[in-house]
């Protein structure tokens, strides 16, 4: 240690430098947040959005989409056994996944551009660890009471009244957790039959392992954990600081119109005092626990229920209201300096956003429309490059996958161009047939064919040449190409 | 190293007194539930630790209370897959070569069993895939030694080619040069003639020569016009395949030292559905007649 670790002590209260302080804390023990219930416009909307959202989440999977025999009837369904994706009318295959890249990069740019516009509303309203708390904390309150009732409740010493209330809570939060478990693993089983074999115990230990772990991690999360999840574990509030500017909506404490506060006896004049009656409304709804008046925090996930219960207490006092709201830095400076200005919805940056998820949707939306329903790949054999036979022909092995991405049988013509008089035959019947041949593919499946492809002796010119392999749907437009290579001796 | 410990202005926490330049870092106190989650963890670990081998002794280890290993994993998979094949191998051993073909199941069987044995066994001179090389015949064209049907392959790969077992293919050309049955001009000549049964540019005088010689010492088992003789593994001389080399040294070496290239009996390491699922595999290489 060096020696003039001491200097810089200037107090009684001020801890030796290089030295915690005895009483320091290593843990910081969670300081348990007790929203309160609040209305207005604010909560109605994050309301509309928690239905909507829990609503699509456990009904979709039980939503029914005729597909022919054969194929599963649920419109949304991710059959990894059975290597497809099912979503309404559109069928993905495992290679197509960048469908599902595509969607992802969609969801990721249209957050983007939210954000840049309306600040951290994804995380007010739309996210499931939001959503989940939410729906949470309104069981808590049904059966605990509001917040005060349930400050008490928490303080006092435990009795059978108090177990009662707790054991209730705890029982209907691991059902709603059970169920959204449930619900996960329905979109990548048939529902109905799920349903039944997890109650009839005929279940896969997958399934089961599935269920166990949504329960677990919704109880936990959104019973327990709620914002820390927000505050120490999401990444996301960590990056989106890079979507803000000066012209981003945020929920907004009107300083330069609420200080300097104070209580407020009805009749008392309101000149030379600011609007806020510090009367902490704001603070008891806050569903992360701060003081919205210190100014934008990290915390804040911008429900802007505050601005709820803020609005009902102007109401009340009689002042204008959004005193608290959703509003811009650069607006509010502008107003400050007395100069009102409109928010500007369009900038760089929302512009770039927009244009980016405008490209991406259209990329998504053609890739879907020219999807193919065949498609074709070849693997040419390497050992051996090529068989000489006696009349001195050369030969060339290639193993053909196709695709028939239909729910139908298909036949498909193939025939290869490059070689000259190349004849083409399939392994299994032995017959060349010239340069076309007819090749069969079940429906949504794959057929494999070892074709050989046989050039007279003296055609081929140089050690290797293109070979394009095209395969023509029987009665249909659909056709597929690939290009390969035809080798012989070298030259 | 901490210099200088102090509360931060703004948000009145102390700081750690890591400074770079200028940039304070906060000590911050970690949130209690990571502190939990970090006692899960160790829990997870005991509980690990108990259930799975996990401790070294003097002579052997803690083998766990679950008594699991990846030797006894890797044995009950390897069980559970022979369980998998036996039905289908106890149905190739029943089968003819000419059933097997005909199934489309034991086809496929087959030959994914005899790619393996094949890649194992025969491939260090066969190649993979039956590519072949100098003296080692290609098994994936239209040309054989001793017979490229289902029954000769079976046989071939059975019992191999010269050498010790009973059942052996057997033949021997004769060293025309080194036991003197032919003088170096007379091995030319013939070399010629050689040549020009399978449409190789030959010196039509050589050739004129060769010819006489060729009835007389080659066509008893090559046959009069080279079209070979897959009874006693001698070799096609009019098509574009040469085992050794089709250029004329090669030939004049051939006839000069001879070849009389052998192949082990196979029926001696492997058993018979493994030597069918062989058969099958080579018959379906691209060659098979």
């Amino acid at each position: 240690m060096p020696l003039d670790m001491t200097q810089g002590t200037s107090g009684a209260d001020a801890p030796s430098a290089g030295v915690r302080s005895a009483n320091a804390p290593l843990y910081a023990d969670r300081i348990k947040v007790y929203p309160k219930a609040v209305k207005g416009t604010f909560r109605r909307i994050k309301w509309a959005i928690l239905a909507i959202c829990l609503g699509l989440y456990y009904v979709v999977p039980w939503i029914r989409w005729d597909r022919g025999p054969g194929a599963p009837d649920q419109a949304v369904l991710i059959d990894m056994p059975g290597r497809r994706a099912y979503f309404f009318a559109i069928e993905i295959w495992p290679q197509e996944v960048y469908f599902l890249t595509g969607l992802l990069i969609l969801a990721a740019v249209a957050l983007f551009l939210v954000t840049s516009l309306l600040g951290r509303v994804w995380c007010g309203y739309a996210c499931p660890q939001t959503v989940w708390t939410d729906l949470f904390m309104l069981v808590e309150r049904l059966i605990e009471g509001d917040r005060n009732a349930r400050m008490r409740l928490d303080q006092q010493p435990l009795s059978w009244a108090k177990a009662a209330k707790k054991t209730a809570k705890h029982a209907a939060w691991l059902v709603i957790a059970a169920a959204t478990g449930g619900a996960w693993v329905f979109y990548f089983a048939d529902a109905p039959t799920a349903l039944k074999d997890i109650f009839t115990g005929q279940a896969s230990v997958t399934i089961y392992f599935f269920v166990g772990l949504f329960t677990a991690t919704t109880y936990l999360l959104a019973g327990w954990a709620r914002e820390q999840v927000c505050t120490y574990m999401c990444p996301w509030p960590r990056i989106q600081a890079a979507m803000f500017d000066e012209n981003t909506l945020i929920v907004t404490y009107r300083k330069w119109r609420g200080e300097p506060r104070g209580k407020h006896k009805a009749g008392q004049s309101w000149d030379g005092r600011g609007d806020c009656i510090d009367c902490q409304q704001c603070v008891a709804v806050c569903p992360v626990g701060i003081d919205i008046r210190n100014g934008p925090q990290m915390e804040c996930i911008g429900c802007g229920l505050c601005i709820d219960a803020c609005n009902a207490v102007m109401d009340k006092v009689g002042r204008p209201r959004n005193l608290i709201a959703f509003a811009t830095l650069a607006g509010e400076q502008a107003r400050v300096s007395g100069t009102p200005s409109k928010y500007r919805l369009i900038r760089p940056r929302t512009v770039l956003y927009g244009t980016l998820l405008v490209l991406v949707a259209a990329t998504m939306g053609a890739a879907l429309w020219l999807r193919s329903t065949v498609e074709l790949s070849v693997q040419r054999d390497r050992a051996p490059l090529f068989v000489t036979l006696s009349d001195g022909a050369i030969r060339n092995g290639y193993t053909l996958k196709i695709l028939n991405k239909t729910r139908a049988d298909r036949d498909y013509a193939l025939s290869v161009s490059g070689v000259p008089s190349a004849k083409i035959s399939v392994v299994g019947a032995e017959t060349a047939t010239g340069d076309k041949l007819v090749l069969s593919a079940k429906a949504d499946t794959v057929a494999t064919y070892r074709v050989y492809v046989t050039a007279p002796a003296g055609v081929l010119k140089t050690e290797s040449v293109p070979l394009v392999f095209a395969l023509q749907a029987h009665g249909a437009r659909e056709q597929a190409q690939y290009q390969s290579i035809f080798m012989g001796p070298a030259k | 190293m901490p210099t200088k410990s102090e509360r931060d202005s703004i948000t009145g926490k102390e700081t750690t007194g890591h400074e770079w330049d200028g940039i304070k870092e906060l000590d911050t106190p970690l949130p209690k539930w990571w502190l939990y989650v970090f006692y899960a963890t160790i829990v997870w670990s005991l509980a690990y630790f108990a259930l799975y081998p996990s401790w070294p002794t003097l002579s052997t280890h803690f083998s766990g209370l679950m008594g699991w290993s990846s030797r006894a994993d890797v044995a009950a998979a390897l069980k559970a897959q022979q369980e998998v094949r036996a039905p289908y191998v106890s149905r190739i051993r029943a089968a003819s070569l000419e059933e097997i073909r005909a199934d489309s199941d034991l086809l496929n069987f087959a030959i994914a069993g005899g790619r393996i044995t094949f890649a194992e066994n025969c491939a260090p001179c066969h190649g993979a895939g039956g590519a072949g090389g100098k003296g080692f015949p290609n098994l994936a064209d239209d040309d054989w030694l001793w017979g490229g049907d289902l029954a000769s392959l079976y046989h071939t790969i059975s019992f191999g080619v010269r050498n010790a077992n009973p059942d052996s293919r057997v033949s021997a050309m004769p060293r025309f040069g080194a036991d003197g049955v032919l003088t170096a001009a007379q091995i030319a000549d013939v070399a010629e003639y050689v040549l020009s049964l399978s449409g190789s540019t030959a010196a039509s005088a050589a050739v004129e020569r060769g010819a006489p010689l060729f009835a007389e010492n080659c066509a008893g088992c090559h046959g009069e016009k080279g079209e070979g003789n897959t009874e006693v593994g001698a070799p096609r001389l009019s098509d574009k395949i040469w085992l050794y080399g089709g250029d004329k040294a090669s030939i004049v070496q051939t006839i000069t030292n001879s070849r009389n290239g052998t192949m082990p009996a196979w029926s001696e390491r492997l058993d018979d559905a493994t030597i069918k699922m062989l058969t099958v595999y080579v018959h379906a290489l691209g060659g098979g007649k």
